[in-house]
């Protein structure tokens, strides 16, 4: 079975996030570049269905140069190779206009299954996995947080409200996943140091042959209005317990319509 | 300076960009050390160090093993074939959280399993190395004796031949990981000079009991090996080992590790001082802003970079095959010495909090007693150093 599993770098949530003054884009270079976290549980899931069932590996990253940094980890993690798609042009890409690069590149990989996070620690749209499967043709499995695939049948268990959904489809397809479905690995020292060897694709939106009047930040199907940093958080209000501190909690809690 | 201007104000974190000069895979290999002790070792540190033993050593010995630390720096086998300083990465990274944890790889990798590399037949090798490297097998390093530490050449263990067997008479002390070991490498005079043996600990005649009441490296297990009678196959020794320099060859590589290990300890406790100082206040304010506690601040900072820059080059090196045992016996004086500083201070910084395992820094300073004991003590490094610079011996 070939796995592609997308992997998105975003910059650590353990420093502080920095947006460019002159065109409201995230300052990628400003902080640290990690693996988005949902990706590594993505990553996780390839590996354990590569592990049962054979096949191969392949990350598709798109991101600036320095995302190489996150590439070369999922790969010593035990991915088999990478294909990265870079270029200038791709520059405030949103999410429409990235899954539409995504598709095109995934137009050249041999796959069965995609398999992405259900999210991203930056943009936090949640439609990658829906907006792709839609470009590709191909169904749509999303916030899974169980993957069983037998031949060429898929099927996933979603946690819902009210229960569990279960989900089926033919492959190929696309999966997005949450954190409950597995628990990532840690990269291997003999893997940390196979990694540079394995073959890294770099792709240009011409060699993906991604049509540059339909990505980046002047094509945006969506645009950023204006952006304000988060208020400081309000003081919490103290109640004093004088015989009724039940009742208060209890009030708090409805007026805020959390009972 | 034209350019002094744009230069961004250092990391605390790492003032002198120690690691600025690390390459991709070093940086993988720190970082993923660094997530997997502060994920998987730093929650549970303080109870094992509290309850003075580690609770399921095999399962701490079978997730090292995965992440590929045993042996890491060795060639073959099922070990990794990392660089010196990779594996002085890691090192630092796992006594960051505890010089305990760092001695369990320490023994394992580059005492035990570096002395069957370096000196066992191609049999022992495949025998013990590669389920040694995966964690399956725990190994421990038996030299010191009860009455033979800083001077290993007057151990009384005797190796005597029986027809084509040895047998093995003899106690060891203070050997980490001793009870909890599948196999021992144990060090013994022999009519032809000091040889290695490796004793499976299932043998009749061994057996091994474990030092109680320590106060230091509590989260190890350390014991004393006694061997009565042990009767082993004439392929139990070690074919390449012979005097005393085969034992001492294996320590250099330890404490390579401990000159790494201790600027560990000693970034953490720095890290936790800063981080209590800054929140920390008496007397109206934080206790950082005081010029007392700058002043400890600032040496710790000091001491913090210099020994990191000094582990660091020691590496570099090591790599380029230009290490002396001298440039390892400085690196293991001055970062000992440096990290023992910084812990007191930092204790200090802590008030009463600081004497609890709440906060790291107590628990630091009494491993790193440990740390500047074993492997040679400070004085017998001055010593080394006062040799190598003098041209005198002036150890006896
Ligand atoms: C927790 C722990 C784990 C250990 N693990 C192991 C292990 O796995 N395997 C192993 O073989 N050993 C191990 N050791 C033993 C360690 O290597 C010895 O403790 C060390 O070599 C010092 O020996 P000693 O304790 O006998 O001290 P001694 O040699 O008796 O030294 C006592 C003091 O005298 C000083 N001294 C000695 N000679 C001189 C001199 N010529 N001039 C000036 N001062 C001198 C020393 O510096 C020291 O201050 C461990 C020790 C500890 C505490
Ligand atoms: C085992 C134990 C038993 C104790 N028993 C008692 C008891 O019976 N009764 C009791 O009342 N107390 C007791 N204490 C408390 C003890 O007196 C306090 O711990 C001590 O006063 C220090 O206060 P602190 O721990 O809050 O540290 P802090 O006052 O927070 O000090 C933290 C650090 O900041 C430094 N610092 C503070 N102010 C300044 C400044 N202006 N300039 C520079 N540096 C500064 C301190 O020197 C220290 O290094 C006990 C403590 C311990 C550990």
């Amino acid at each position: 079975m070939n796995i592609v599993v997308l992997v998105k770098q975003v910059p650590d949530t353990a420093t502080e996030r920095k947006l460019t003054s002159d065109d409201k884009t995230l300052d990628r270079a400003a902080s640290d570049g990690v693996i988005n976290e949902l990706d590594e549980y993505a990553i996780e899931e390839g590996l354990l269905l590569k592990e049962k069932h054979g096949g191969e590996v392949t990350i598709l990253t798109m991101g600036p140069e320095q995302a190489t940094d996150s590439i070369r980890k999922a790969l010593s993690m035990g991915a088999d190779k990478a294909v990265h798609v870079s270029d200038e042009a791709l520059h405030g890409s949103d999410a429409l206009q990235s899954a539409y690069a995504l598709s095109r590149a995934l137009g050249r990989i041999e796959f069965d299954l995609v398999v992405l996070g259900s999210e991203s620690t930056d943009a936090r749209t949640g439609v990658m996995g829906a907006a792709l499967a839609e470009y590709l043709g191909v169904p749509q499995l999303t916030l899974a947080d169980k993957v069983d695939v037998d031949g060429q049948a898929i099927k996933v268990q979603r946690l819902t409200d009210y229960g569990y959904d279960v989900v089926e489809a033919e492959l190929p397809a696309v999966v997005s996943v949450v954190e409950k479905i597995n628990e990532p690995r840690y990269p291997s020292f003999k893997l940390i140091m196979q990694a540079k060897k394995k073959p890294v694709e770099k792709l240009t939106i011409a060699d993906a042959e991604i049509d540059a009047a339909r990505v980046g930040l002047a094509n945006a199907t969506t645009e950023t209005v204006d952006v304000a940093p988060a208020p400081p958080r309000a003081a919490g209000t103290i109640v004093k317990d004088e015989g009724e501190g039940g009742v208060k909690i209890a009030e708090f809690l409805a007026e805020k319509k959390f009972v | 300076m034209s350019n002094a201007h744009k230069a961004t104000a250092p990391d605390p974190g790492d003032f002198l960009e120690v690691d600025g000069s690390l390459s991709a895979e070093e940086r993988d290999i720190r970082d993923t050390v660094r997530d997997f002790a502060t994920g998987e070792l730093l929650p549970n540190v303080a109870d094992w160090f509290d309850a003075g033993t580690i609770p399921d050593a095999r399962a701490l010995a079978k997730s090292f093993g995965d992440l590929g630390v045993f042996g890491m720096h060795l060639d073959g086998y099922g070990c990794a074939g990392a660089s010196a300083v990779s594996y002085g990465l890691a090192c630092r990274e796992l006594e960051a959280v505890d010089s305990g944890l760092r001695s369990f790889v320490s023994v394992q990798g580059s005492l035990a399993m570096t002395a069957i590399h370096r000196f066992g037949s191609e049999e022992q090798k495949n025998t013990w190395l590669p389920k040694m490297a995966a964690g399956e097998l725990i190994g421990c390093f038996g030299l010191t004796e009860p009455d033979s530490g800083s001077d290993p050449g007057s151990m009384r263990t005797r190796a005597r031949r029986d027809g084509s067997d040895w047998v093995l008479d003899g106690t060891k002390m203070w050997i980490t990981n001793g009870s909890i070991a599948d196999v021992a490498v144990v060090w013994a005079a022999t009519e032809d000079g000091i040889r290695g043996f490796v004793v499976p600990t299932n043998t009749p005649g061994f057996s091994a009991n474990v030092v109680h009441r320590k106060l230091s490296l509590r989260a190890s297990i350390t014991s004393e090996l006694v061997l009565d009678g042990v009767r082993l196959p004439e392929s139990a020794v070690l074919p390449g080992s012979g005097g005393l320099g085969s034992p001492l060859s294996c320590l250099n590589e330890a404490r390579y590790g401990i000159v790494w290990g201790a600027t560990g300890a000693a970034r953490a406790c720095y890290q936790a001082a800063l981080d209590y100082a800054a929140t920390r206040e008496q007397f109206g304010r934080a206790i950082s802003g005081f010029q007392l506690t700058q002043r400890k601040l600032a040496d710790m900072l000091v001491d913090v970079n210099q020994a990191g820059l000094t582990a660091l080059q020691i590496g570099r090196l090591k790599d380029a095959g230009r290490c002396h045992h001298t440039h390892v016996s400085f690196g293991k004086l001055s970062c000992v010495a440096a990290a023992q500083r910084v812990a007191g201070e930092a204790r200090s910084i802590h008030g009463a909090n600081g004497i609890t395992l709440e906060y790291p820094v107590l628990r630091h300073m009494l491993n790193l007693e440990t740390v500047a004991t074993y492997e040679g003590t400070a004085e017998i490094h001055a010593l080394s150093l006062g040799q190598a610079v003098t041209g005198v011996s002036a150890f006896r």
